[in-house]
């Protein structure tokens, strides 16, 4: 009787010891996240955090903002080398090649056991997951996504005679309309274009809209094939070069990004194609009214997907990528994603997002907001593959040596996936 | 002594003050356009109106947007940890070269000028796996480390210290000061026209240093200015150029305003430094 | 017993700066030299030596050429001019025009101006329609948008001109103290012999400042390969290299596509083409000195 009094002590003792060092002993959890929008993302990430911690005794998570995506992923590769990786991370989606080549992510799959968790998966936009996929298993988070979509200037559309609330829907539209929305000035120079698709920095992106609305893709879910010579994609090229060489409604030459907002508000251009990340900014800006669209469409309507992924990284203990994954889980969820989406314009990747209120009031308020959602029925993959900066690399080059002159589009194209082959060969 | 001799030139007075005036304006309108939109609303980056209306929001913009504060700081310890690290080696160095004569000397010089062609901006790669190999990657200590031995500082130094003359050398010899006592009290303070001259250019080349902080920083604890600002450029939502410039203003300001105060100072001292 | 003393003391003194100097300078140097024979590690795959294999790579390298030349041109455009603007900078500072203060303050001020953050305002300068460059040409000569950066014809010229405009100031402060410490009897000498300004120049001026033109050529010579920052900002190296320099592309190489043996190989090049530059205008300075 005694004795087992004694055990029953010893029980209770250890299970209270075990209690007590199990919430004594936190799980510390160190976050890298990247800031590509202007505006209190920074804050609003560290406010997430700040709640998750509160609400959940024994995680501490360190966020850590790490400049830009570039940045993010160096700084992740780099610690990870050193041996001191990150819990998490959110990283560009099209890095995943790199990060998994490097050994240093591990798939969502063996985290996910619950019916809800598979739920869950299965409940992120399917043109997301693309990037975020691959050998059948899941690398990748969507977190702050985004894609292009097509800006109009209502007053400039009413002045060319064209009705302001229409957009064009096809190639061939944006053609005749940008014709009719040129202007000249007293000298004959042109003052105001039809349409503006920069094409500085990382012109594959907004590229791949015209590849995808003529049906093409330009590589493999596997990152390890690229399809750059196809002949469809040789004709969005020709369109893209026609646009301002034989149609005259774009100008010429390299087109600079980060100067696209300020021509459309300076009346330079009708049209632009650029992210629906700079909706606050055109918004705050635009001294007209102004239409967001989807992108004209060719043979379908279609677009790229852009943006970050949350990854869990592989040299960790399993409590904390339970921890990471509970976050991961958590900041996914409709009333965070709502809060994120509103603060800096990313598109929310889950669908019940967009059914919240404050979604609900946001969208009526400014319906805009909803023209990159409703793409994602056509949006496809981000050009991605191992070697994904040196690819990307050689594709710009060809997409810039056609763009201005330089080469013919066959040309630059040939080269361009006969560099490209040469390095994918090595990965198949 | 001559300070300010002007030549009398017997050119086009006229013509000539009117290319200095043209060719000095175009020089000074990057900063002048960068002040002109730092002090006005986005709208006027492109339209220049008298009365454009000033405002100081595009600095408050530019200072909430990223860390600024923490960035000046960086980059004020490092500009003052490596100015004094490179007074402190370049002085020895160029002492030594100067002063003592001992086998190698030609060859170590020789090695010495070496640095002024191959400088540590050139070999990133390799001092970057260096680096990492002190596990020093992403800390301001590594971001000095390659430029404390400086070449130029050892050239400028050693010539100076060449022109002292011997006999204030044996005269303290004689009072029996030791090689260091020589150092500091004679020679050191002859050569101050140099170390003013020597460390304006340090100062100013290192707060404007881009590639190898870029490189070997990745956090915001440790990155300095030059890197903050060009992150801080880069993002997708294109440029409000007003802000970036408030921006730019602030990361040269501290500069520009120190030139402005010391520039009579700095061209003498360049031209006592005997640089010729 | 004296000469040992001197012996210990030197090297004891200049052993800081030498060990310094040996692992960021010389150290590295040999070492990227070695690492070129060897591939670029990659995970958990060790670097294994290919011998000239990354040499090879180099020579079928279109881009490689591309940027080669165009650090040819670069050096070609920036080097004459800056030296030449800061020579004729530093004459007009220096003489008794109106206005001097103000224009010295104008040419220098590029110097501690970040280079990465002007290049925001060339950017804007070379911006097509409502930069600053179109609006003078389309408001004072009608003429059409021009997209000097946009276009490979004339990127990298508009790079060169950004790197003109940050250093000639800079030169120009070595050759006004160089001027100012020349005795005014040469030129009163001159005066009274008859001789023009030009010629005064030509044959007394400039022979006295080869030092200066010496030391300022040299630096010029290792800008040409150092002034890369602008590029990140304003073109990125595009379109399609047009503009891009050797010692930007090596960045790319080693730190965007992390090919730290082929960036190994792209830095022995750059380190003997310095070597053979400055080496050879040293020897042809050397001979063209006049010292007072």
């Amino acid at each position: 009787m005694k004795l087992s009094q004694k055990m029953k002590v010893n029980c209770i003792a250890s299970l209270l010891l075990t209690g007590v060092s199990a919430s004594a002993s936190a799980v510390d959890l160190e976050f890298y996240f990247p800031v590509a929008v202007g505006g209190a993302a920074a804050d609003t990430i560290q406010a997430l955090t700040d709640e998750y911690v509160a609400a959940n005794d024994g995680v501490n998570i360190d966020a850590v903002y790490a400049g830009s995506y570039g940045d993010t992923v160096t700084k992740a590769l780099t610690a990870s080398r050193g041996g001191k990786p990150p819990q998490l991370s959110v990283i560009l989606s099209v890095d995943m090649f790199t990060l998994i080549d490097e050994e240093v992510i591990m798939p969502f799959d063996s985290l996910v056991k619950t019916d809800d968790d598979k739920a869950w998966l299965e409940s992120f936009y399917p043109a997301f997951m693309e990037n975020s996929q691959t050998g059948g298993k899941t690398y990748g988070i969507p977190f702050q996504r985004s894609t292009p979509v097509l800006y109009w200037n209502k007053e400039a559309f009413a002045e060319a005679g064209l009705d302001p609330d229409t957009p064009p829907a096809t190639w061939e539209e944006t053609i005749e309309m940008g014709k009719k929305l040129v202007k000249k000035d007293a000298d004959g120079n042109v003052s105001r274009w039809g349409v503006r698709i920069p094409s500085s920095g990382f012109p594959y992106w907004l590229f791949q809209g015209l590849t995808t609305q003529n049906d093409v893709i330009l590589a493999n879910s596997d990152g390890n094939e690229t399809y750059f010579d196809d002949p469809k994609v040789a004709e969005a090229l020709q369109y893209l070069v026609d646009l301002s060489m034989k149609h005259e409604v774009m100008a010429p030459g390299i087109i600079e990004w980060g100067a696209t907002p300020k021509a459309f508000f300076e009346g330079q251009t009708a049209m632009m194609w650029t992210s629906t990340g700079n909706l606050t900014n055109v918004r705050k800006n635009a001294p007209f009214d102004f239409g967001v669209g989807l992108l004209p469409g060719n043979k379908r309507r279609g677009a790229p997907t852009g943006g970050g992924n949350f990854f869990i990284f592989a040299d960790s203990t399993d409590e904390q990528k339970a921890a990471a994954f509970d976050f991961v889980k958590w900041i996914s969820q409709p009333a965070q994603s709502a809060k994120w989406t509103i603060a800096t314009g990313y598109v929310a990747p889950r669908a019940d997002t967009w059914e919240t209120d404050e979604m609900k009031a946001y969208t009526a308020d400014f319906a805009p907001a909803l023209v990159a959602r409703d793409q994602l029925e056509f949006a496809v993959a981000e050009l991605s593959t191992y070697e994904n900066q040196r690819v990307t690399g050689i594709f710009n080059d060809a997409l810039a040596a056609a763009i201005t002159g330089t080469k013919s589009v066959e040309e630059a194209l040939a080269e361009a996936q006969k560099n490209a082959e040469a390095i994918l060969k090595d990965y198949r | 002594m001559s300070t300010a001799y002007k030549s009398n030139w017997s050119f086009d007075s006229i013509l000539n003050s009117l290319a200095m005036w043209l060719l000095a304006f175009l020089w000074a309108l990057p900063l002048l356009y960068a002040i002109w939109t730092a002090f006005h609303p986005a709208a006027y980056e492109t339209r220049f109106v008298w009365n454009a209306p000033l405002t100081l929001q595009n600095f408050k913009e530019a200072w909430a947007a990223a860390p600024f504060a923490r960035y000046f700081f960086n980059t004020v310890l490092l500009v003052t940890m490596i100015l004094v690290c490179q007074f402190i080696l370049c002085t020895l160095a160029a002492f030594a070269f100067a002063r003592f004569n001992f086998p190698g000397r030609g060859i170590l010089f020789t090695l010495v000028l070496l640095q002024l062609l191959v400088m540590p901006d050139i070999l990133i790669v390799e001092n970057y796996k260096t680096i990492r190999a002190l596990d020093l990657v992403d800390t301001i200590v590594a971001i000095g480390l390659p430029y404390i031995a400086s070449g130029f500082g050892i050239f400028l130094l050693r010539q100076t210290f060449m022109s002292i003359p011997k006999e204030l050398d044996e005269a303290a010899r004689v009072e029996g000061t030791s090689f260091l006592g020589l150092l500091w009290k004679v020679y050191i303070p002859l050569a101050k026209p140099t170390y003013l001259a020597y460390g304006l250019v340090s100062v100013s080349h290192h707060w404007n240093n881009f590639l190898w902080p870029l490189i070997i920083t990745n956090s915001v604890e440790t990155r300095p200015v030059t890197v903050g600002l060009s992150i801080f450029s880069a993002i997708d939502a294109g440029l409000e150029w007003s802000v970036i410039n408030a921006a730019t203003l602030m990361t040269s300001g501290p500069l520009l305003i120190a030139f402005l105060l010391f520039q009579r100072q700095f061209v003498q001292s360049f031209m006592r430094a005997g640089i010729k | 017993m004296i000469h040992r003393r001197e012996w210990v003391y030197g090297w004891l003194f200049l052993s800081p700066a030498l060990l310094f100097l040996f692992t960021f300078t010389h150290y590295p140097a040999a070492s990227t030299i070695i690492s070129s024979f060897f591939s670029t590690p990659k995970g958990r795959r060790p670097a294994k030596f290919i011998g000239l294999e990354n040499y090879q790579t180099l020579i079928q390298d279109e881009v490689f050429w591309k940027v080669l030349g165009n650090n040819f041109w670069f050096a070609l455009g920036t080097i004459p001019i800056s030296v030449g603007l800061a020579l004729l900078m530093a004459l007009w500072v220096n003489s008794h025009l109106k206005g001097t203060t103000l224009s010295r303050i104008a040419f220098f001020a590029p110097t501690v101006l970040p280079l990465i953050a002007v290049a925001n305002i060339w950017l804007f300068f070379y911006t097509p329609g409502f930069g600053l460059i179109d609006q003078f040409r389309s408001g004072l000569f009608g003429l059409p948008a021009i997209n000097l950066l946009g276009n490979p014809d004339t990127a990298l010229a508009a790079v060169i001109v950004v790197a003109i405009w940050k250093e000639a100031g800079f030169f120009m402060i070595f050759y006004l103290a160089a001027l100012q410490s020349i005795p005014p009897v040469l030129r009163e000498a001159a005066d009274v012999e008859g001789a023009s300004s030009f010629y005064y120049l030509r044959k007394i001026l400039l022979p006295l400042l080869m030092p200066t033109t010496l030391f300022v050529s040299v630096n010029a010579v290792i800008n040409s390969f150092r002034l890369v920052d602008h590029i990140f900002v304003m073109t990125d190296g595009g379109p399609d290299n047009a503009s891009s320099l050797l010692l930007f592309y090596i960045y790319e190489t080693a730190f965007k596509y992390w090919q730290t043996g082929y960036a190994a190989t792209l830095t022995v090049v750059m380190l003997i083409l310095l070597s053979i530059l400055a080496i050879g205008q040293f020897f042809l300075f050397d001979r063209k000195i006049h010292y007072q």
